[in-house]
């Protein structure tokens, strides 16, 4: 492993945990309203899969599990904190809130919260892409709860007739909202999805970042050189529940356990110090923290959007 | 002035603009290999190549999807529902996605977007092929529905609907697609939210879109034996709509039929009667009345479906009644 790489990706999905610690804190402070779905456990799948691509030509799109993917293109804590709370500074500005975070400027297209429904506009953007020989591909990042409706399966079967420079990354954290895998799907690995359409497919370790970048990247290639879809199956856990209504009675404190063992930061950061950069894991955290506590303080007193525009956005204004 | 059938008009429109810009891309079923279902797109293949008229595989949520992600990135697709009656596949996408997407980035994604194909009953289709659902994308903010009833006006807003950066539902007509009209050589716009006098009157105001404004005109003429004078209001665009000339004619007249093919509950019909009764009530010198279809999926017989539609006997009676005869 590469130590520079190392000490990037432990960053920057420390920096995600970060986040969503303080989300979570902010929610049971009644700061946040809506829904709150938190990333924390599957960071590896959006840094790794983001480390993979080139954001100058590549975009990324999710569903709304989206504050790590977001946070993965370089999205702003501040903008971040922002919109969870309601600001005018937030990155929709207030009116996205938690599932529909975007910064078209880093080419991260959204937090969408139809299950499935972002797989044929993903599709969309990589016949726009190929049509002006752009070379970018599009990453679509969706759940394991996606792979059953229909949207998904017309979605991958477009890319696949037109050929088009699509990966679908599946997060397989094993739930459907409370529902477990086993009573979803046949198969626990859902790349073999892939094979009716057919689009290639792949499988990788959700808590390992450097799997997970591997894979995407050997993607990416056949998405940028020939092409050519993938359907990745990434096998990841959330530690928390689904949303933070979900008191999580659908599994056990020790099958929890059992995973954070495998934690995706906690192997880099073991990794860190047995070589000895013991003070780079301190620096690293401290300059995570002083961030993420920045972001926080700003966007807490931040102004709200004035209630006069209420009615902007609906329409694009000449 | 060329006298050409409403498909050629959208077909003209379509192809001028796609000459004008290679970001407009026409995709849908049957809008290249076979010219369009209803013949639509013709030549259009052969002009501008697969790539950009594109035949899709049936999967109305996908292809609607699919040209959402290409407006995201700054294409210009015009995606035909074979009829609207299978729109329902792709609601999801117009409503919750291509609608929302600039007001939940904060306005920082753009979609435009026209979804266009007929809507409405043709001839003896039953029920599933045979609704009427312009109100279902009216009724949802950050969509724009357009429904003309000419071919000039449907030339010149289509032109303008492909050029306009918001999502718009196009709603054409399985029953006029043959019907001819004026249109001129020289290239002309018709800008959204501008209603049209299709016959001046002075006696009743009778509103209508779509196909139902031939019924409206047919209506007039009939009235005239009664010594009627009806005034015609084609709205063409549902939204934005064009308030000014609606209530203009109905202070005039002070009397107000509106003709619709929608059932009455919930429609936009009775969302039109609302409006005028609010800001007309003191020229209205009768409740308005709406015209409806019957509330009951459409029955395949013909003696049923014609006693279903809004007939001039059923628009005439309502004349009457506003007109206290």
């Amino acid at each position: 492993m590469n130590i520079e790489e190392v000490k990037k990706y432990y960053g920057e999905m420390l920096r995600i945990r970060r986040f969503e610690e303080e989300a979570a804190r902010l929610y049971t402070e009644r700061k946040i309203g809506g829904f709150l779905h938190l990333y924390i456990g599957q960071e590896a799948v959006a840094v790794g899969a983001v480390a993979a691509i080139d954001l100058k030509k590549d975009y990324v799109i999710s569903a709304y599990r989206c504050h790590g993917h977001y946070l993965a293109c370089g999205g702003s804590v501040r903008a971040g904190f922002a919109e969870l709370l309601g600001k005018e500074t937030g990155c929709a500005k207030g009116r996205g809130g938690s599932m529909h975070f975007y910064d078209v400027n880093l080419h991260y297209y959204g937090g969408w919260g139809i299950v499935g429904a972002h797989v044929p506009v993903a599709a969309g953007m990589a016949y726009a892409l190929k049509y002006r020989n752009s070379g970018g591909v599009v990453i679509c990042f969706i759940g394991d709860g996606a792979v059953n409706i229909g949207p998904f399966f017309e979605g991958m079967s477009l890319a696949a007739l037109w050929g088009l420079p699509l990966v679908v990354i599946i997060e397989n954290n094993y739930y459907a909202m409370g529902t477990p895998l086993h009573k979803t799907a046949p198969v626990e690995d859902l790349s073999i999805r892939a094979l009716g359409f057919p689009v290639a497919r792949d499988t990788a370790d959700g808590f390992d970042v450097f799997a997970v970048k591997e894979v995407v990247a050997r993607a990416v290639e056949r998405a940028r050189s020939k092409n050519q879809t993938t359907l990745i199956d990434v096998k990841c856990y959330r530690y928390r529940g689904h949303s933070m209504a979900d008191p999580g009675t659908y599994r056990t404190k020790e099958e929890i356990e059992e995973k954070k063992r495998n934690d995706c930061i906690l192997k880099l950061e073991r990794y860190l110090d047995m070589n000895g950069y013991g003070d780079v894991i301190e620096e690293i955290k401290s300059k995570i923290e002083n961030e993420i506590q920045q972001g926080l303080q700003e966007a807490l007193n931040d102004p709200f959007p004035a209630v006069e525009t209420a009615e902007k956005f609906a329409y694009v204004e000449d | 002035m060329a006298v050409i059938q409403i498909r050629e008009a959208i077909r003209d429109a379509i192809a001028e603009e796609m000459r004008k810009d290679d970001s407009v891309i026409l995709l849908g079923e049957e809008v290249g290999e076979y010219d369009g279902a209803y013949k639509c797109s013709r030549g259009l293949l052969k002009e501008f190549g697969p790539h950009r008229v594109i035949d899709t595989p049936i999967c109305e949520n996908g292809f609607a999807g699919l040209g959402i992600g290409m407006a995201f990135l700054g294409l210009r697709p015009i995606v035909e529902f074979m009829t609207f009656n299978f729109s329902l596949i792709a609601i999801d996408q117009i409503i919750n996605t291509a609608a929302k997407a600039r007001l939940m980035s904060g306005g920082q994604l753009k979609c435009p977007i026209v979804f266009r194909g007929a809507g409405g009953a043709a001839k003896q289709l039953a029920a599933q092929h045979s609704n009427s659902f312009e109100h279902f994308y009216s009724y949802t903010p950050g969509l724009f529905v357009v429904a003309p009833s000419t071919p000039y006006d449907m030339k010149g807003l289509l032109k303008t609907c492909i050029r306009d950066d918001n999502p718009i539902c196009f709603f054409e007509s399985e029953l006029t697609y043959s019907l001819k009209g004026e249109v001129p050589e020289t290239e002309y716009y018709i800008p959204l939210g501008v209603g049209d006098i299709k016959k001046e009157g002075k006696d009743v105001t009778l509103i209508s879109w779509s196909k139902n404004v031939h019924l409206a005109l047919r209506v007039a003429e009939e009235l005239q034996k009664d010594n009627i004078d009806a005034e015609v209001v084609d709205i063409r665009t549902l939204k934005p709509l064009d308030t000014q000339l609606i209530y203009d004619s109905v202070r005039k007249t002070n009397r107000c039929v509106v003709i619709q093919e929608q059932h009455e509950i919930a429609s936009f019909g009775s969302y039109l009667a609302f409006i005028i009764q609010r800001d007309c009530f003191d020229y209205l010198d009768a409740p308005v009345e709406v015209v409806s279809s019957l509330e009951v999926p459409m029955p395949y017989s013909f003696v049923l479906e014609e006693y279903v539609f809004p007939s001039v006997e059923r628009c005439k009676e309502a004349v009457y009644k506003v007109c206290y005869l």
